[in-house]
C-alpha cells in the first residue's frame, strides 16, 4: 500500500515501527495532493515547506525513543475555517482571501501538541455556509467518486481530501450537517460532537450555538483517535464544557450486546432514493445482528427542524459576520468616497450570494416587529426539537438514521433553489440543534457507485457508545478497501 | 404656558478592573494606540469572550448600593451596529435580563444655615432630598476611540479600550431641573467612587452621561418628546446642556411646531446641542442573547459575599460624623458628599489633636474654596493634593500648640498648597512662628504706646474700646507673629499701670 | 409577496450589504420562498415553551481579574498586519462623522 493511503493508526504503527519516516510520509501526502488536486480542488492552501519542517521535527521526536504524542508525524488538513498560526485563512470567502492568522485555534494547538502535521487548509463553503461546496469563493470542491458531483457541504474539502488519501484525516466544523453530509457524500467517517465538546476557539464562527469542530477520517477507530486529541475544556471558550474525556480509542471493541437503537419513523420519507434505504436499513440489520435491540421511536418535530435551523442559523450569522467590515483586516473596496460606502461596498463585493442571502435574512428575522414571529418562534420549536431527542433517549441508547435522502448530487443540480439546497440537511439538522452527537459512517453504494452513509445519533456527551457501534459495524465490511477512481 | 422637564440619565461607568471584560488585556488609560489589544478585542475571526468576574463583583456591589432587585439569572445580549470604534459589529451587553433593576440613588438636599442651597463645585442640590429611581444596572464593553483631526479626508482608530467594562445605569425620567440632573450625578458619583468600582473622572470619559430630556405642561402627567443629548463629559456640560435643550424645546413648543424624537450631541464650545448626523436613521440594533455567552446564574451566597465586602456607604458615613465627632449636620454632609474629601477629613484629624470640628472647619473652609476655585472638582484625586491631609493636621496641630496664630496658618496654608512644603518649613524660612517672648512683646507695646500718647490718654480716660486698636498696631510691629492673647493680656496690664 | 423589494432594502441597508436592481429582485424572491417555507412553525402551539438559546445548560465561567496579555510591540505590529489601511499603528478608516 502507498503510503498516502495509509489511516492513523496505520501510520503510527509504521512511523514508531521506523518502517516510514514522518517526512516520507508528509512527502507521500504531498505528491498525492499535487497529482490529484487539479482534478479535485480539495484545497485552498497546502502548507509544504511548513509540513516538512514539522515532520523533520517528528523524526526527530520519533528518534529519540520516548513514547511520542499520538498524532507525531500524521500529516492532518484544517478546513479553512480553523486558523493555524501564520497561515491564511480564507473560510472559503474572498473578504478573508489574503487574511494571514495570526494565532493558532485550540484545536489546531492541541493537534500540534499532538505533533500532528499540519498539511494544509482545504475547501468549504464560504463561512461553512452550504450543502454542496458550491459556495466557496474560489473553485468548488469535487467528490472523488464522481467528479461531476458535489463532495457535499460545507466542510466539502476535508472530506474529499480524506476520500482521496490527500490526508490521513482532516478536521472540519459542522452546524447543520456539515460534516456528517460530505463525509457521507464522500465515503468517509465523519463526526460532529456535541456542542461543547470541543473548543470553538479560533475557529471561524458561523452560527456559534450549532458550529461544532469534528473529525474526518478514513475509518472509526482514526475518527476516535483524533477526538481524543481535540476534545476536552478549553478555558477560552465559554460554552465549553467542563467534564472530562473518556478516552475514546480505548473503548472501541467493548461490542453492542444489550445496546437498544432507536429507529425514528420520520426519517424514513417518501421521496427518498431508495438504495439509501435498503443501505441503511441493511446496516441496522446487521447491527441487530451483533447484538443490539432495535426499537421504534418517534421524533414528532422533525418536520420542523429545517426551517428552526434556518432562522436560527441565519439570525446569529448575520451578527457574526458583522466584523468583517473592511477595517481591521481582510477584503476593504478601494476607492470608496465615505464610510458607509466602505461598509456597503466592501461587504457587498467581499461576500457570495448565499452570504449575503443569509446575512440579509438573518437581519430581518431579528429586526423589530419580526423577532418574536421568527426568532424567538424558532428558539421555543428548538426547545420541542430537543425534548423529542431527549424523550426518545429513554427508550434508546443511540438513533440510527440515513444521513441524507439522497447519495451526492451533481454540481449546479440545486443552485438555483435556496430552499431545495437546504433540505439535503433534512436528517443532520435536528441533531445541531439538539446539541447531540452524530458520526457519519459509510454503509454502501449506490447503482452509480456512490457511497451511502449512515448516521448514529446519541445522548449529550455520548460519543464514545457512537463509535463503538460505528466501528462494530465498519468491521464486518469492506467499503474502505473501495477507493475512489481517480 | 409653563413647562416641566421630564429628565432621564443614562450613565456608563468604566470599572477599575485591571483587566478588560472579556479578555486579558490591560485596561491601563494612556497606553500606544493598539497597544493594550488581542485577537479577542481586535474581533478577529474566531475568537469568543470570557467573562471578568469582577465585573461581576463591581455589578453587584453597584446594585446594593443603590438598592436594586438582583437578577439570579442575567442574560448577555448583542446589540448589532456598524462602527469602525465597534470592532465586531456587535457590543456585547444585557438587554432582557440586566442584572439588577428597580433600585433607586438618594440624592440629599443641602442646605446652609441662612437656608440657601449649598454649592459643591458647580451644581446645586435640591432644596428637599429626593429618590430618584434606577430602572436597570447592566455591564457591557466599551468601544473604542476614534481620532477625527488627525488627519484630512480621514479618522484613526484605536481600540485600547475596547472591552474595558462599562456599567450602564439607567435612571428613571425622576429629575425635573438641570441642577437636579447635577446633583443626581454627584450623588451616583459619589456611591460609584465610595464602593470603588470607578474612579468618577468625567474628563477622562471614566464616567459618561446621556441626558435625555422632555418638557410638558406642568400639571400634566403624559410624557413628552425626548431627546437624548450625548457627550457630555463634564458637570458643567451635564447641566448646561440640559438647561440647553428644556430651553430649546420650550421655545420649538411655544412657535407652535413638535419637538423631533433624535439624538443630540452637546457642543462645549458653542453651548449648543445639535442633532448628531450618524444617527439619522432610526437604529434597530437587533438585540439577541449572545450564543458565545451562557447565562450569568447569580446565587445568593455570591450576593451575601459582595454585600459584606461592601464598603461604608455614604449614608452611613454620614451618621458615623455626626455621631463620632459630634459634627453638625450640615458639616457631615459636605464632608461626606465626597469619598475622597471625607478620607481627607479623616486622615487630618488623625494628624493632629484638635477637635474633629477644628478640622472640618479647616477642610471645608481651605480645601473645598480651593477645590472650587481651582475647578478641580472632577478631576481631583485625594493622592494627588498638592497638601496632603497630614500636613493640614500639623498645620492645624501648630495652631493649637501656639507656634502660630490661625490668621498665620492660613498664610502657611496658602504656601503649603502652592509650593507643597511642609508647614514647619514655611514658618522656619519666613520667620512667621509666634511671638510669645514676653520682653520682646513688651519693647513693641512700650514703642506702640509711645507713638501714641493721645490715644493712651483717651484710653485710660474711659475709651476702652482703643484696646483693638493697641493689639493691631502691636500686630502690625511684629508682622502678625505676635501671640494676639499675650498681646492682649500684657496691654491690658500696661495701660493699668 | 411577503416583502416588498425595499423592505429587503432596508434590511439590507441595515446589515451594510448593497444590492443590484437585479439582484435585489432575485433576493427579494428568495426571501418570499424561505420566509413561506418557516411560516410552518406557525402551526406549532408554542405559548408555554421555554425559548432555547443554547443546547447545553450550563452557566457562565467565569476568569479572574488578571492582565494575561502584555503584547510587545512586535506582536502588537502583527496583529495589525493584516489591516487594509493603517497610519503607524492606528486603524485608517474613511472620516466619520458624528
Amino acid at each position: 500500500m502507498s503510503h498516502h493511503a495509509l489511516t492513523i493508526h496505520q501510520a503510527q504503527q509504521k512511523l514508531r515501527a521506523r518502517e516510514i519516516s514522518a517526512v516520507e510520509l508528509t512527502q507521500a501526502v504531498l505528491t498525492r495532493i499535487q497529482e490529484t488536486d487539479e482534478r479535485l480542488h480539495s484545497y485552498l492552501t497546502v502548507c509544504t515547506e511548513e509540513a516538512l519542517a514539522q515532520a523533520e521535527a517528528a523524526d526527530r521526536t520519533l528518534a529519540n525513543g520516548a513514547t511520542p504524542p499520538p498524532l507525531c508525524g500524521i500529516p492532518v488538513a484544517l478546513k479553512d475555517v480553523i486558523l493555524a498560526q501564520g497561515v491564511r485563512a480564507t473560510a472559503g470567502s474572498k473578504i478573508l482571501e489574503q487574511f494571514i492568522a495570526p494565532y493558532d485555534a485550540t484545536v489546531t494547538q492541541r493537534l500540534k501538541e499532538a505533533g500532528a502535521v499540519i498539511i494544509g487548509k482545504v475547501n468549504c463553503d464560504e463561512f461553512a455556509m452550504g450543502s454542496s461546496n458550491e459556495n466557496s469563493a474560489f473553485t468548488p470542491c469535487r467528490n472523488p467518486w464522481d467528479t461531476d458531483r458535489v463532495p457535499g457541504g460545507s466542510s466539502g474539502g476535508s472530506a474529499a481530501a480524506v476520500a482521496a488519501d490527500q490526508a490521513c484525516a482532516a478536521l472540519g466544523t459542522d452546524t447543520g450537517g456539515s460534516i456528517r453530509l460530505p463525509a457521507a457524500f464522500c465515503g468517509v467517517v465523519g463526526l460532529k460532537p456535541t456542542y461543547g465538546r470541543v473548543s470553538r476557539f479560533g475557529v471561524v464562527a458561523y452560527a456559534s450555538s450549532l458550529d461544532q469542530v469534528g473529525p474526518c477520517t478514513k475509518d472509526v477507530r482514526d475518527c476516535a483517535l483524533l477526538l481524543d486529541v481535540i476534545a476536552g475544556h478549553d478555558p477560552r471558550d465559554s460554552t465549553s464544557v467542563n467534564t472530562p474525556t473518556p478516552g475514546y480509542a480505548a473503548h472501541l471493541e467493548q461490542g453492542l450486546s444489550g445496546l437498544r437503537i432507536g429507529i425514528p419513523q420520520e426519517y424514513f420519507i417518501e421521496g427518498m432514493q431508495p438504495e439509501v434505504e435498503t443501505a441503511v436499513r441493511e446496516a441496522i440489520a446487521h447491527l441487530q445482528g451483533l447484538g443490539a435491540e432495535i426499537v421504534s421511536i418517534s421524533l414528532p418535530h422533525t418536520e420542523y427542524a429545517v426551517a428552526t435551523y434556518y432562522i436560527i442559523a441565519m439570525a446569529e450569522a448575520s451578527s457574526n459576520l458583522a466584523r468583517y467590515d473592511g477595517v481591521r483586516y481582510g477584503y476593504r473596496a478601494s476607492e470608496v468616497e465615505d464610510l458607509g460606502a466602505l461598509y456597503q461596498t466592501t461587504r457587498a463585493q467581499g461576500f457570495g450570494s448565499e452570504v449575503k442571502r443569509r446575512i440579509a435574512l438573518g437581519a430581518y428575522v431579528l429586526s423589530a416587529g419580526y423577532y418574536d414571529a421568527y426568532y424567538l418562534k424558532a428558539q421555543k420549536v428548538r426547545t420541542l426539537i430537543r425534548q423529542d431527542f431527549l424523550r426518545a433517549f429513554e427508550a434508546c441508547d443511540m438513533i440510527a438514521t440515513p444521513v441524507a435522502p439522497t447519495t451526492a448530487f451533481r454540481l449546479g443540480e440545486k443552485l438555483a433553489d435556496p430552499l431545495t439546497m437546504y433540505l439535503s440537511d433534512i436528517f443532520t439538522i435536528a441533531v445541531n440543534l439538539a446539541g447531540l452527537p452524530g458520526l457519519s459512517v459509510p454503509c454502501g453504494f449506490d447503482q452509480h457507485g456512490l457511497p451511502v452513509g449512515l448516521q448514529l445519533i446519541g445522548p449529550p456527551f455520548e460519543e464514545e457508545v457512537l463509535l463503538r457501534a460505528g466501528y462494530a459495524y465498519e468491521r464486518g465490511h469492506d467499503w474502505r478497501t473501495r477507493k475512489p477512481p481517480l | 404656558m409653563s413647562y416641566e422637564a421630564v429628565i432621564g440619565l443614562e450613565v456608563h461607568a468604566q470599572l477599575l478592573t485591571e483587566s478588560k471584560i472579556f479578555c486579558g488585556c490591560s485596561t491601563r488609560f494612556g497606553a500606544a494606540p493598539n497597544q493594550h489589544t488581542c485577537p479577542v478585542c481586535l474581533g478577529l475571526p474566531g475568537v469568543l469572550p470570557v467573562l471578568n468576574k469582577k465585573v461581576v463583583d463591581f455589578a453587584l456591589r453597584a446594585a446594593l448600593a443603590t438598592h436594586c432587585t438582583i437578577t439570579p439569572t442575567s442574560r448577555w445580549a448583542r446589540k448589532n451596529y456598524f462602527y469602525p470604534d465597534l470592532p465586531k459589529g456587535y457590543q456585547i451587553s444585557m438587554y432582557e435580563l440586566p442584572i439588577a433593576e428597580h433600585g433607586y440613588v438618594e440624592v440629599p438636599a443641602l442646605r446652609t444655615g441662612s437656608g440657601q442651597a449649598l454649592r459643591l463645585g458647580s451644581g446645586q442640590a435640591p432644596e428637599q432630598a429626593k429618590k430618584v429611581r434606577l430602572t436597570r444596572i447592566h455591564m457591557e464593553e466599551d468601544a473604542g476611540k476614534s481620532i477625527h483631526d488627525a488627519e484630512a479626508g480621514a479618522s484613526l482608530v484605536d481600540l485600547n479600550r475596547t472591552g474595558v467594562p462599562l456599567l450602564e445605569i439607567v435612571s428613571e425620567p425622576d429629575i425635573r431641573s438641570a441642577a437636579e440632573a447635577g446633583s443626581y450625578l454627584r450623588s451616583l458619583r459619589a456611591l460609584l467612587q465610595y464602593i470603588e468600582v470607578c474612579d468618577g473622572n468625567m474628563e477622562e470619559g471614566s464616567l459618561r452621561c446621556d441626558a435625555n430630556v422632555s418638557i410638558r405642561p406642568r400639571g400634566s402627567t403624559e410624557f413628552g418628546t425626548r431627546t437624548e443629548t450625548k457627550n457630555l463629559n463634564s458637570f458643567r456640560a451635564v447641566e448646561k446642556a440640559i438647561e440647553h435643550e428644556i430651553q430649546r424645546q420650550t421655545e420649538v413648543v411655544e412657535a407652535g411646531r413638535r419637538v423631533v424624537q433624535e439624538t443630540r450631541l452637546w457642543d462645549a464650545d458653542r453651548e449648543v446641542t445639535r442633532p448628531m448626523r450618524s444617527k439619522e436613521f432610526a437604529h434597530d440594533y437587533r438585540y439577541f442573547p449572545d450564543p458565545d455567552l451562557l447565562p450569568l446564574v447569580v446565587d445568593r451566597a455570591w450576593v451575601e459575599r459582595v454585600r459584606a465586602d461592601l464598603p461604608e456607604l455614604p449614608a452611613a458615613r454620614r451618621a458615623r460624623f455626626r455621631r463620632d465627632y459630634d459634627l453638625p449636620a450640615y458639616d457631615a454632609e459636605v464632608l461626606t458628599a465626597r469619598k475622597d474629601v471625607a478620607d481627607y477629613f479623616e486622615a487630618s484629624l488623625r494628624a493632629c489633636p484638635a477637635a474633629p470640628k477644628v478640622v472640618s472647619n479647616w477642610v471645608m473652609d481651605s480645601v473645598l474654596r480651593f477645590v472650587k476655585e481651582e475647578k478641580l472638582d472632577a478631576a481631583l484625586k485625594i493622592e494627588t493634593w498638592p497638601c496632603p491631609p497630614e500636613r493640614l493636621g500639623a498645620l492645624i496641630g501648630l495652631i493649637q500648640d501656639g507656634v502660630i496664630s490661625t490668621t498665620i496658618a492660613k498664610t502657611v496654608y496658602e504656601d503649603m498648597r502652592r509650593t507643597g512644603q511642609a508647614p514647619e518649613e514655611i514658618i522656619a524660612s519666613k520667620g512667621l512662628r509666634q511671638v510669645s517672648d514676653t520682653d520682646i512683646l513688651q519693647a513693641a507695646i512700650a514703642e506702640v504706646l509711645t507713638a501714641n500718647p493721645d490715644k493712651v490718654e483717651a484710653y485710660r480716660g474711659g475709651k476702652e474700646k482703643l484696646l483693638g486698636f493697641f493689639v493691631g498696631q502691636v500686630m502690625r510691629a511684629t508682622q502678625g507673629k505676635a501671640n494676639p492673647q499675650l498681646v492682649n493680656t500684657l496691654l491690658r496690664q500696661k495701660l493699668a499701670q | 409577496m411577503r416583502v416588498t423589494p425595499d423592505e429587503v432594502r432596508q434590511v439590507a441597508a441595515l446589515a451594510r450589504l448593497s444590492f443590484t436592481e437585479e439582484e435585489l429582485a432575485e433576493l427579494t424572491q428568495h426571501f418570499d420562498t424561505i420566509l413561506t417555507y418557516v411560516d410552518k412553525l406557525g402551526e406549532l402551539q408554542t405559548d408555554s415553551v421555554e425559548p432555547t438559546a443554547h443546547a447545553v445548560a450550563v452557566s457562565a465561567p467565569l476568569r479572574d481579574d488578571v492582565v494575561t496579555n502584555t503584547p510587545s510591540a512586535a506582536q502588537t505590529d502583527a496583529l495589525l498586519a493584516n489591516a487594509p489601511s493603517r497610519k503607524a499603528r492606528f486603524f485608517r478608516v474613511p472620516k466619520i462623522i458624528e
